[in-house]
């Protein structure tokens, strides 16, 4: 189920990736299809017998850190590419 | 089990670098004497790396004694070695050449990044576990953005963004793939997961979007949009590094997972006929190109093109692996020396917009010849590496009775005659833009740092044997084949 909805959270942002114009539409898709990919590594570390296994989470927070700091990057590099457009 | 390489020279190229970028920035001072020592210890490790490779074969150096599936381990195997190489060569002289360019605060950043995108080029050729390789192309795509947006100037911020998003985007496709693996096989290291790989649906789906996601990155038409406009507004060592090594670092994936996991048939021709789209089609965008930078960028579309032209030849067995690699290296060498001689020119010069530009002139003449043998290794003259390559594939193609292939092979080089000569009449034969009396100042380099990579194009065309000689050695961990 949460694969599932992972799945579905991923696509819906590589479409909004593709359509949407702004740049700050753009960063947010990409952290919806981050959010997708996190949901089925979170859904794979299930085991309904008790013990998950580990290695999924602990991807998954190497992977917020890199999302975390790849949108600080993006939404700092958005601003000043938009400073410049606005100005010309 | 792959053997333990004894001195952990990989370790060393992985650590110096990463070391060098943290110091420069924590003491944000003397940066370029840091780069410099720095670039001289990595590039002896690097040169350790690659005899351990011809005399021991592949190596595993496993880090902190914890070995694979548990812990992380450095594989050194005949492809990592040339690739290390390959990354260092181009490294040091674009380094040489930057040195010129950046100075004062914001030099220190520039080499924090510069040293930065080496550890992690260095970490990236040598990983083997799906999750490091992620990390480590994250990395990569971070700070190449960040050096293609270096020079402030409006174009560039908004080529490097367009830049990162593609970079993102591509990572999060590979990552997706990689989460559904570890769905269905519980692992994460390559030598582990080749072991269990079905070639059922999911893991081709899996493959699929890792696939995509990395062809995104390396630039394969149609997915080339991003590519012209960062490649050719980032500075000129920059341009590079980005058309040289970091495009490569994607392709070198894509070889080796598909090495490892051996998609259908199918999924070959789809990339030969890919390969062959941007050959035509990135010879055309260069044949347009008003400017000389943006010509060569558009020249990376359609050598990355011949990279992929031969991934069916590879699968039917025509085409050995030593054609697509020496090709990879050639290009890295010759397409960073003519960026690098192209923004020699351009300094001198005071614009690189192709209708006006005249010849730089006898101070130059390093930069002149630079572009012009690296011009003709593009175009796969002989004695370059380049004309070797294409040799093997040409030959390989007809073997196969795979004309078509051929066909895009002679176009394309023809094509490439007409892009390069286009630039380099250009130089020799309008009249000079600096007269030849006096002594011009320069501010711009001279291209002895081009020259010095174009002569490595040439010197590839005499000891292709070298490259068979390093994979023989090493054979690769997909060495079934």
């Amino acid at each position: 189920m949460f694969a599932v909805a992972g799945v579905a959270l991923f696509g819906i942002g590589c479409m909004g990736l593709l359509r949407s114009g702004t740049d700050l539409r753009r960063i947010l898709a990409l952290n919806v299809m981050g959010v997708g990919v996190f949901n089925v590594l979170i859904a794979t570390a299930y085991d309904p017998a008790g013990a998950s296994d580990p290695v999924p989470h602990a991807l998954v927070i190497t992977g917020i850190v890199v999302a975390v700091s790849a949108t600080a990057f993006a939404l700092v590099l958005a601003r000043a590419a938009g400073r410049d457009e606005d100005a010309d | 089990m792959i053997p333990d390489p004894g001195l952990p020279w990989v370790l060393l190229a992985v650590l110096a670098p990463l070391a060098g970028a943290v110091l420069a920035f924590v003491l944000s001072l003397a940066a370029a004497q840091i780069a410099a020592i720095v670039g001289i210890v990595t590039t002896v490790s690097v040169v350790g790396a690659l005899r351990q490779t011809i005399e021991q074969g592949a190596t595993a150096y496993v880090i902190g004694g914890w070995s694979p599936p548990l812990g992380i381990a450095l594989v050194n195997d005949g492809i990592a070695a040339m690739m290390l190489g390959m990354t260092a060569t181009v490294f040091v002289a674009a380094g040489l050449a930057a040195s010129r360019y950046v100075q004062g605060e914001r030099g220190v950043l520039f080499w924090v990044l510069f040293l930065g995108l080496w550890a992690s080029l260095n970490a990236h050729f040598l990983s083997g576990d799906l999750f490091n390789l992620y990390v480590t192309l994250e990395l990569v795509g971070l700070s190449a953005v960040a050096l293609t947006g270096f020079t402030l100037k409006p174009a560039a911020l908004r080529a490097a963004l367009n830049y990162l998003y593609v970079s993102l985007g591509g990572s999060l496709l590979y990552l997706m793939g990689v989460a559904l693996l570890y769905r269905a096989y519980g692992a994460l290291d390559i030598a582990t997961l080749a072991s269990m790989f079905e070639p059922d649906l999911p893991s081709f789906t899996a493959l699929g979007l890792m696939t995509l996601g990395l062809l995104l990155k390396s630039a394969l038409f149609p997915l080339h949009f991003w590519l012209p406009a960062a490649h050719a507004n980032a500075a000129a060592p920059v341009s590079a590094l980005l058309s040289a090594v970091v495009v490569k670092a994607a392709f070198y994936l894509i070889l080796r997972l598909w090495l490892e996991f051996a998609p259908p048939p199918g999924a070959y021709a789809c990339l030969g006929v890919l390969g062959g789209g941007a050959v035509i089609w990135g010879s055309i965008g260069a044949l347009r190109a008003p400017r000389l930078k943006l010509l060569i960028a558009y020249s990376t579309v359609a050598q990355l093109g011949y990279l992929f032209l031969a991934f069916p030849l590879l699968n039917e067995g025509a085409v050995a692996l030593e054609a697509i690699l020496l090709f990879a290296l050639t290009h890295a060498v010759a397409k960073a020396a003519m960026f690098i001689a192209a923004g020699d020119i351009a300094t001198a010069v005071g614009h690189d917009r192709l209708g006006q530009l005249k010849d730089p002139g006898r101070p130059l003449a390093p930069a002149k010849f630079a572009f012009a043998i690296a011009g003709v290794s593009i175009i796969g003259l002989p004695p370059t590496g380049g004309f070797v390559a294409k040799w093997l594939m040409l030959t390989g193609s007809i073997d196969a009775g795979n004309w078509l292939i051929a066909a895009v092979l002679i176009v394309g080089s023809l094509l490439a005659g007409a892009y390069v000569f286009r630039a380099v009449a250009r130089f020799f034969v309008s009249r000079p833009a600096i007269a030849a009396i006096g002594t011009p100042v320069l501010v711009g380099g001279r291209g002895w740092e081009a020259l010095g990579l174009a002569t490595a194009s040439l010197l590839l065309g005499f000891s292709s044997g070298l490259v068979e000689m390093v994979l023989r050695a090493a054979e690769p961990l997909g060495g079934s084949r």
